[in-house]
């Protein structure tokens, strides 16, 4: 208990970092109203569909138009566990056992073109997103496993009924992605969402142009009162890193909302001074090592755990952290959350001892003992710089100092993909990026059945204990089959293991005010809260 | 003549149709589709199922063949279908584009006519003398540095030479607008990558003008018109260059071509939304029929410079003209 | 009878040879182009760094050394290091072995098959010859950069790969100057009174037509190197050549120039001036090269 309670007094703390570059304190300014914020974004989303699509460049330009039902809450975003209303009227709590939500919609929302915003509607939406029609593609279906059905009685009450509790639902159902659309249209057509927007939110749409931005003004009607503070806002698309540091330098753009590697921050504040502010977060991103267990000699555990054991994690995060956008050393939960492992319990995983020579001398004794003299192979790895292509290189170097000769393989990110799919890979460096941080539903991508794992083994005794932790309702009992699921993972079974947490960095133009860092770039971007002091 | 035209046309046809059927089969080469792509990029799951459904949707379960027809239908009656990847009409995604690169091409060949000709008309009269050299050397230089290191070193003097100058730094815009609706935003925007290729084609450039203008200066009436005493400008103004001009205008030709769609890492670096960029990421991102229709677009826009080269060379020169 | 006379018959009548020696010859290229000697310097001292490389330098080009991360130029670290702690030097020097193989390789390849293939599809004419042409237009007329991109995503990434991507651009271009400088000779009379004697064709074409197109295919090879070290330097800025932590001009590029510039321009500055360096003098040679070998070339 003791242990917990500081650390969630630590995360508290780490998460909330508001760097001290800002112009005085932010305290308690009034909003000004006014001003169009122009911000970057890294890549351009296919298609306008948040119920489709996977990617963070839907969030950052396309959030604004729309609300969600309920959302990791604006003025506290760090926060794992405060979930607050956008379109309900307050958070409720579960009935039957754990296994109702009924929830109050708002009267008088309207959405852009003129009509209500009813729970019919919410329902369609997420029917839409629970149980898509043939044809209609949702990638979060499968975080719904627990919901039975929804249904809206009247028009302002939305209940959805659970096959049994589960920690996992309410943070999957604050996920941003879920907008809510408007029954009409989808009954009309299911993707015609897809190329326009039509959304409830603080934003209203106003333009798309290919490849360049999207723009979009104030909506006059929004339910909250008094917002949005901003008149309208421009998602610029620029895929070069290089290129959007020097926007903001340049004040052709405010900020980028993904996150910037140290150098580039450290460029901003001795360019700008006490224009530029900085925040910072742990992040919901992590990178796996994958090896392909159906290739030899990588379906003997001991190879795998020889390749973990070779990493020196702690002063790889000192050293990478000043180039990369990574830092913390953890296992498979967010760093912070109450339920990830404490500093402790990491030492007795595979990898993790501050004693690396000890380690090392043990990977080479366990290659030996497996009958693997001279090993090489090739990395899979993604064509981005940040932060792959950077610790891929620190691997390669990691790996040398026990014997082991690698390269790197570079891929665009479809073939890179298509390798996965068809397990032509020897050892992978891949992601695991989550919005709402929510570990039991996160932590599902280590099952071996999962539709993102890729490394080719067969686990059921995984599979009983990832379940046992998702259907008890009790806290401590969650944490002690999580640091059983966690070891059997990077260490008994080593199917895949960890290099490193991300961490975001959000250098922004001190102007710009009202928004708040959380360990995720899908969370808190529909802009409501944000103002310009200009 | 119309005959040399007609001739050259009817050859094109051939060119085309090669140009679609390798762009079509390397495309469907590359391991990979696009389904699978859009669902795995933010790391979450994949279903089959849907991934079935969505190869339905863009009609990639039917026989190869029968794309390929259907592709090269598409072609004939212009309807380029729409993009795999947004599902928005072809037509649509590419007209900014098209504007942008346009007008950068322009930009970019207006800069490297005013900086070959006269360069190289200098060095070919002054010719193994020390303006000679330094004028070949600067011209190498344009074609020996990296364009991607040209640009990264533009961008970062400007905000360094702002900053001293005006205290804080200034960065040329980085979205697009038209010409017409403000043209200092878009001029100030476009003119430097305007003049960091432009230094690069001037290169090729100068050297052909040089080269050309060696030649001509070499011929017999230009030695009579020495002789007669006309003074040396007048000659160079009014027999060299003219004659000179004629594979100018062919390397001219050939190299705005190649600025169309070919300014891939040159718009990385400005952050340009032109053709390269589209290309690169339809190529990323396996969009077929985008990909398809940038190539043919890209192939016909080298043939039709081509053969309209030709044909003003042919015009300008009548020996050209009657050894067809 | 009209005689061809060669330099060389003189010795064989019995009289003191007028050929001047090698080094005489040497000594002539250099006075007369001396920007064609300074590219050749430079090219020289590339393939020496090239090939001794290891004697050159003190470090290893890709070990990791992260206490000595982006040290400014001093003693020590000739050039300074990059973000990883790898001396700059060092990664410059065996930089340019990767260079130099990719750009001989691909430029021999590409300039050789283009020789084949002009001087073939000049011999023969006709249906070949259009076939041919129409060929070489559709390969030129593609985008190199994504030709590039789709032999890389269907071979994947690597020195190998990159010079099959940068050869195949280089075919048509080297094959229509040959096929130019082919069609002339064609014309020439022997050629037709070696059909005559009843020749055959590959004696012909290897005999006769290859040695008369030397001047221009030695030239375009030159120029296809500096070109290739160019292509090979954005493919791996685009991150589709060779991969980290194989040395690279164009790689160490990428990572450099975009986030260090200006706290650590050495990083961003060298492999530039490598490059430019390295692409300047091979053209510079080329050129001269062909100012010596045939003026009236038009390439």
């Amino acid at each position: 208990m003791k242990s917990r309670c500081g650390r969630l007094a630590q995360f508290a703390g780490a998460a909330l970092l508001a760097l001290a570059v800002a112009a005085g304190g932010a305290g308690a300014e009034t909003p000004k109203k006014g001003g169009i914020l122009k911000f970057v974004v890294p890549d351009e989303p296919p298609s306008f569909d948040g119920h489709r699509e996977t990617t963070f460049a839907l969030i950052h330009p396309i959030a604004p138009f729309y609300s969600v039902l309920i959302r990791v809450d604006p003025q506290n975003p760090a926060s794992t566990t405060d979930f607050v209303c956008d379109l309900c009227t307050e958070m409720p709590k579960a009935g039957d056992d754990g296994k109702t939500y009924t929830f109050k919609i708002r009267k008088g929302v309207k959405f852009h073109d003129g009509s209500d915003l009813t729970a019919k509607d919410v329902n369609a939406s997420f029917q839409h997103i629970i149980f898509p029609p043939d044809g209609v593609q949702s990638p979060r279906k499968e975080h719904f496993q627990m919901v039975e059905s929804t249904s809206a009685p009247d028009d302002e009450t939305f209940i959805i009924k659970l096959k049994y509790p589960s920690g996992a639902f309410v943070p999957a159902l604050a996920s941003p992605y879920h907008f809510i659309y408007s029954k009409a249209v989808l009954d009309k057509d299911p993707h015609w969402y897809e190329q326009n927007v039509m959304g409830s939110g603080p934003f209203v749409f106003e333009a798309r142009e290919a490849g360049a931005a999207v723009r979009g003004k104030r909506n006059p009607n929004y339910y909250h009162a008094g917002l949005p503070y901003l008149d309208g806002f421009e998602a610029i698309f620029a895929k070069t890193q290089s290129l959007r540091v020097q926007a903001i330098r340049g004040d052709q753009a405010a900020m980028e909302f993904r996150g910037l590697p140290p150098k580039s921050r450290d460029d901003l504040v001795a360019a700008l001074g006490k224009d530029i502010t900085v925040q910072e977060s742990d992040w919901n991103c992590l990178l796996i090592v994958t090896p392909n267990s159906r290739k030899k000699p990588f379906d003997d555990k001991r190879v795998r755990k020889a390749l973990t054991l070779a990493l020196d994690r702690w002063s790889g995060s000192r050293d990478l952290s000043k180039i990369a956008v990574v830092k913390s050393v953890g296992g498979i939960v967010f760093p912070s959350h109450p339920l990830a492992a404490s500093k402790e319990e990491l030492a007795q995983l595979a990898g993790y001892s501050s004693d690396i020579k000890a380690a090392r001398e043990e990977a080479k004794r366990l290659l030996k003992e497996a009958g693997v003299t001279d090993l090489k192979f090739t990395l899979a790895n993604r064509a981005v710089d940040q932060p792959y292509t950077i610790v891929g290189t620190w691997l390669i170097d990691q790996w040398k100092q026990v014997g082991i000769g690698v390269e790197q393989k570079m891929e665009p990110t479809a073939p890179f993909y298509a390798t996965l799919e068809n397990g032509a890979f020897d050892v992978a460096l891949e992601f695991n990026c989550q919005s709402v941080v929510n570990p039991l539903g996160d932590t599902s991508k280590f099952l071996p059945n999962a539709g993102d794992q890729y490394g080719g083994f067969k686990d059921p005794e995984l599979t009983k204990l990832y379940d046992a932790m998702n259907r008890t309702g009790d806290v401590a009992e969650q944490r002690r089959l999580m640091r059983a699921y966690e070891k059997r993972v990077i260490d008994e079974e080593v199917h895949n293991f960890i290099t490193f947490w991300w961490y975001r960095i959000i250098p922004h133009r001190s102007y710009v005010k009202g928004w708040k860092i959380s360990p995720s770039h899908y969370l808190n971007q529909d802009l409501s809260m944000v103002w310009l002091d200009k | 003549m119309y005959f040399y035209i007609f001739k050259r046309l009817t050859l094109m046809i051939p060119t085309l149709l090669g140009a679609a059927a390798l762009v079509f089969f390397l495309m469907r080469l590359i391991p990979g589709d696009i389904c699978t792509l859009r669902l795995a990029t933010g790391g979450g799951s994949i279903n089959p199922g849907v991934v079935k459904a969505c190869r339905l949707e863009l009609g990639m379960d039917q026989p190869i063949l029968l794309q390929f027809w259907l592709f090269i239908k598409g072609l004939i009656t212009f309807d380029f279908g729409r993009s795999m990847w947004t599902g928005r009409p072809i037509v649509d995604e590419v007209a900014l584009r098209f504007q942008l690169s346009l007008q950068v091409a322009i930009m970019a060949t207006i800069t490297a006519i005013l900086i070959a000709i006269p360069l190289g008309t200098i060095s070919a009269v002054k010719q193994n003398t020390w303006v000679d050299y330094l004028v070949r050397a600067f011209s190498i230089a344009g074609v020996a540095m990296p364009s991607f290191w040209l640009g990264i070193l533009i961008i970062l003097a400007i905000l360094i030479t702002s900053k001293a100058l005006f205290g804080s730094p200034w960065m040329p815009p980085i979205k697009y607008v038209p010409l017409w609706v403000d043209p200092v935003y878009n001029l100030s925007m476009l003119i430097w990558p305007a003049l960091a290729t432009g230094y690069r084609y001037s290169a090729v450039a100068t050297r052909m003008t040089r080269s050309a203008m060696l030649e001509v200066l070499r011929e017999d009436y230009v030695r009579t018109a020495r002789a007669k005493g006309v003074f040396r400008s007048l000659i160079v103004r009014r027999h060299a260059l003219r004659n000179a001009l004629l594979p100018v205008v062919t390397i001219i030709g050939i190299e705005f071509a190649f600025l169309m769609g070919g300014l891939v890492v040159t718009e990385q670096v400005f952050n340009l939304n032109g053709l390269g960029k589209l290309f690169v990421e339809s190529v990323s991102n396996q969009d077929y029929t985008m990909t398809q229709a940038l190539v043919m677009l890209v192939v016909t826009i080298f043939a039709f410079t081509n053969l309209i080269v030709d044909v003003i060379y042919a015009w300008l020169d009548p020996r050209i003209r009657y050894s067809r | 009878m009209a005689t061809i006379s060669h330099p060389g018959d003189e010795a064989a009548l019995g009289e003191a040879p007028l050929r001047p020696s090698r080094w005489q010859l040497l000594g002539r290229f250099c006075a007369q182009n001396p920007l064609g000697a300074g590219g050749g310097l430079v090219v020289l001292v590339m393939m020496v760094m090239a090939i001794f490389a290891e004697e050159m330098t003190r470090f290893d080009p890709t070990a990791n050394n992260f206490g000595d991360m982006l040290t400014a130029p001093n003693l020590e670290y000739w050039l300074g290091t990059d973000q990883f702690g790898r001396d700059l030097y060092t990664r410059i020097v065996f930089g340019a072995r990767t260079a130099l193989l990719v750009g001989f390789v691909s430029a021999f390849a590409g300039a050789t098959i283009g020789l084949i293939l002009g001087v073939a599809s000049a011999y023969f004419g006709g249906l070949f010859d259009l076939i041919f042409q129409r060929v070489m237009d559709v390969v030129m007329a593609f985008p190199l950069v994504i030709l590039a991109l789709a032999v890389v995503s269907i071979f994947g990434t690597g020195a190998q790969n990159v010079i099959v991507a940068i050869t195949i651009p280089f075919i048509p271009r080297c094959a229509r100057v040959v096929r130019s400088s082919a069609l002339a000779v064609r014309e020439t009379p022997f050629i037709d009174a070696a059909r005559a004697c009843g020749f055959s064709h590959t004696r012909i074409v290897l005999r006769h037509m290859v040695p008369n197109v030397m001047a221009p295919y030695i030239v375009m090879m030159t120029a296809a190197v500096g070109q290739a070290i160019l292509i090979e330097a954005s493919l791996s800025f685009l991150g589709l050549g060779v991969q980290e932590p194989t040395p690279a001009w164009g790689l160490m590029l990428r990572g450099g120039a975009q986030e260090y510039a200006e706290s650590a321009p050495w990083v961003a500055i060298y492999p530039g001036i490598a490059i430019s360096l390295a692409v300047f003098g091979f053209n510079l040679f080329g050129d001269a090269l062909r100012d010596w070998l045939d003026p009236k070339l038009k390439v």
